[in-house]
């Protein structure tokens, strides 16, 4: 398309959907990405699933489609389950739940929220999601790479890190995805601080857009360590430095060639630095989502807005003194254990605070179950249930028992599976109005509601149970051991929970594509709510507000009595 | 706002909620998560070397006096971008110029240094594998020369956009500079922590 030199710059296709500076775009970009790696990460789970469940057998239907060396005969070999477990960890984590959760409803929520026109730095935003879809595809390409994908696992420990192949590829795709969120953090923080429309002080800005900017505190001030730690792991393997290579040591049978007298836990610490903000990065968010849905659908304020917002604050502080609760068992000092045992029980004040307030803000309101509200509500006794099942790892003595079983693993999936990402999911029911002028259908919504939920607790307690019973985690064949016969019938249950997970979400994605052309046209505020991003056209044009607007109030003011409708928008001069 | 808005219209506008423009608060952003970065890999250095065995002193096996004299090249730099960045302000165009030109300069005498230095090490067979020690060194000064080189590729670009008018006379033009320099006192602080870490101490 031609520039035209009079009028408006008619932007060309490549500009407005591909090369977008515009925040709406980006979001929508990254929503679309992130969902697909999603699936993808899902997908690699499944494979593992079935080789957990009946180890041994071949994979039906796909089996023969793997080469040789990754599945002789079908049958998945132990080198790619590792493989298909490092890289479902990373890309869940990286490349999935924490794009959808600020790259996506950040971007495209947060600046309508505070009644800004965009981004503070457009060209920034788009280099982010630039950057971020090259690291994404390059850790991908691991599987097809000459030595295969990363098999260490997503936390990546030395020594085994640095003599296993496939960890490379895995060091330069985590540089690239760093830079690229460390942009989208400063991009965030900048946009938060200097870009709210008049009298959006901060104590009126709505919950989600607080937790957007602890989150992004934390990506700012978290990532760079796991980027100097992943170039100091970097350098071990490709200069054959010594950072995280001990003295002496011995790989099959041989010594390591290596100058040796580095410290393996040297990265232990580095990575957890990053990763346990990195778990709150994951949880905020999504709580933000949560307390903004229950507003709206319970027509009353927030209970405890200000105390939701201190513990935000709380939790982003002290998330940077816990990391070592993930290392009780790693041969570190005992008394260290301790320092780390008493902040993780502090930490869990503020999260139980932000929990109690949700809770509270039910009570005595005239609750609208829909769609978005019915994955709110669940988020919360789904994630009560991963917060509490995370009390007894945090204290040292009943750590040592729980480390490495499957009840590790289904506290984390609770917390980020039947927590985050199904707030994730209620988010798109709640803004898709927003996004795309149309609503979602009701009926298969409450199917992908009612299936994903039922198929969540299938997968994740089971994994409870077997971790009770002492079951471990990371086990390519769970009935090489005796010890873990007695649950393996979870497994299997486990496994099937996890095919009608995948089953459910097909509603969903039909629901979101055929939304998007066929759903019900809605109005600018569908929901009747009260923030800002309800106070322009669906979607909203370039640069969002036909005028910047004004803000009279806070967000939450919903049945202030005697006025005649109940909900009070904030830019509503009245 | 209208629907045709520019998104640099509002970048370099100081009427914001913190009185401080955009592009400075991104700026003062990213510096500190480089801290955060350049913090890691101090304590993994004093991490690594109270568990050693055995550890060089840096006088003992490093060039010192290079290391001097590059660290007053680096602080004299600093010196000149400040000097750069007021002739900006003063709108003189040709002082802009030769400060700007002195502290690339400046900044490329300390590569040529660093490189002599290293040249040094490599002849003698000494390379980031030989020892925990140098694999601190190495890593340590070769990220601080590359964010030197990113100084270089950012003060070059504001030197050449300084000879085109219509940059130079954009009104977000002082505050670039300003950014700059920013981030050139920063990598001159970094070495000036990385001197007596890795040689003095």
């Amino acid at each position: 398309m031609s520039h035209d030199e009079h009028g408006h710059h008619e932007l060309s296709f490549k500009e407005k959907y591909i090369f977008s500076v515009d925040h709406k775009v980006i979001g929508l970009q990254y929503l679309i990405t992130s969902f697909l790696f999603l699936m993808v990460g899902f997908g690699l789970m499944m494979l593992m699933r079935w080789q957990l469940a009946f180890p041994g057998t071949p994979i039906p239907l796909i089996g023969n489609m793997f080469p040789a060396e990754l599945a002789p005969n079908g049958v998945m070999s132990g080198e790619f389950y590792n493989s298909l477990g490092a890289m479902h960890g990373t890309i869940m984590v990286f490349l999935g739940v924490v794009p959808l959760a600020v790259g996506a409803y950040g971007n495209y929520v947060m600046p309508l929220q505070i009644g800004a026109p965009d981004m503070a730095f457009p060209r920034m935003n788009m280099m982010s999601y630039w950057l971020y879809l090259p690291g994404g595809i390059m850790m991908l390409s691991s599987f097809i790479m000459p030595g295969g994908a990363a098999q260490s696992g997503w936390t990546s420990y030395p020594p085994l890190s640095i003599i296993n192949p496939g960890q490379t590829v895995w060091l330069l795709s985590m540089v690239v995805l760093i830079t690229s969120s460390l942009l989208g953090a400063i991009n965030f923080l900048v946009t938060t601080i200097n870009l709210r429309a008049p009298g959006m002080s901060l104590w009126r800005m709505p919950i989600f857009v607080w937790a957007q900017f602890v989150t992004a505190v934390l990506l700012l001030l978290a990532f760079p360590p796991l980027e100097a730690a992943s170039v100091l792991q970097l350098m071990d393997r490709v200069f054959h430095t010594s950072f995280y290579m001990p003295k002496d040591l011995v790989v099959l049978g041989k010594a390591y060639a290596g100058s040796g007298g580095g410290q393996p836990l040297l990265w232990q610490h580095l990575f957890w630095f990053l990763a346990h903000p990195e778990v709150y990065v994951l949880v905020l968010p999504p709580m933000g989502i949560v307390a903004e849905i229950i507003a709206n659908n319970t027509r009353k304020p927030l209970h405890g807005y200000k105390t939701m917002v201190f513990s935000m604050i709380a939790i982003g502080v002290m998330s940077f003194m816990v990391w070592a609760h993930h290392m009780f068992i790693s041969g570190m000092s005992a008394s260290l254990g301790n320092f780390f045992l008493v902040t993780t029980m502090i930490i869990s004040v503020p999260s139980v605070a932000l929990m109690t307030c949700l809770v509270f803000s039910l009570k005595g309101g005239s609750i609208r179950y829909n769609v978005p509200m019915l994955f709110a509500l669940a988020f919360i006794p789904l994630f009560a249930i991963g917060g509490l099942t995370g009390l007894p790892l945090g204290m040292t003595v009943t750590d040592i028992f729980l480390h490495d079983t499957y009840y590790v693993i289904a506290h984390f999936h609770f917390v980020v599976v039947s927590g985050s990402i199904i707030a994730l999911m209620g988010g798109t029911y709640y803004w898709f109005p927003k996004w795309y002028g149309r609503k979602m259908n009701d009926k298969l919504g409450l199917i992908h509601f009612w299936g994903s939920v039922a198929s969540m607790v299938g997968i994740f307690a089971p994994m409870l149970f077997m971790g009770l019973a002492g079951a471990s985690r990371r086990l390519y064949d769970p009935t090489a051991h005796l010890h873990n016969l007695p649950v393996q019938g979870w497994n299997v249950v486990s496994t099937c929970a996890a095919y009608s997970l995948f089953l459910f979400q097909l509603p969903f994605i039909y629901n979101f594509f055929n939304s998007m052309w066929n759903g019900e046209k809605t109005v600018e505020n569908p929901w009747q709510a009260t923030t800002l991003e309800w106070a322009c056209p669906s979607p909203p044009p370039h640069g969002n507000f036909a005028k910047t607007p004004t803000v009279y109030r806070g967000p939450y003011e919903y049945s202030v009595p005697g006025r005649e409708t109940d909900f009070w928008m904030q830019n509503d001069p009245s | 706002m209208s629907q045709t808005y520019n998104p640099t219209e509002f970048m370099g506008n100081a009427d914001t909620h913190s009185g401080v423009t955009n592009a400075k608060l991104g700026v003062w952003l990213f510096l500190a998560s480089e801290v955060m970065l350049f913090a890691t890999l101090f304590t993994s250095y004093i991490v690594l070397r109270m568990a050693a065995v055995s550890w060089p002193w840096g006088w003992d096996v490093l060039n010192v006096p290079l290391a001097t004299l590059n660290t007053v090249i680096l602080i004299t730099s600093s010196v000149t971008i400040v000097m750069a960045y007021a002739k900006a302000y003063d709108k003189d165009k040709a002082g802009f110029q030769m400060w700007m030109a002195a502290t690339l300069l400046l900044s490329f005498a300390f590569l040529v240094v660093k490189g002599f230095e290293y040249g040094h090490e490599f002849a003698l067979g000494i390379a980031p594998s030989t020892s925990v020690f140098y694999a601190v060194y190495f890593t340590m000064t070769g990220l601080h020369g590359l964010h030197i080189l990113g100084g270089i590729a950012v003060n070059a670009g504001l030197l050449y956009m300084s000879t085109v008018d219509e940059h130079w006379q954009h009104p977000l033009f002082l505050g670039r500079v300003e950014g700059a320099g920013l981030y050139w006192h920063f990598v001159d602080i970094v070495w000036i922590f990385l001197f007596p870490a890795l040689y003095l101490l």
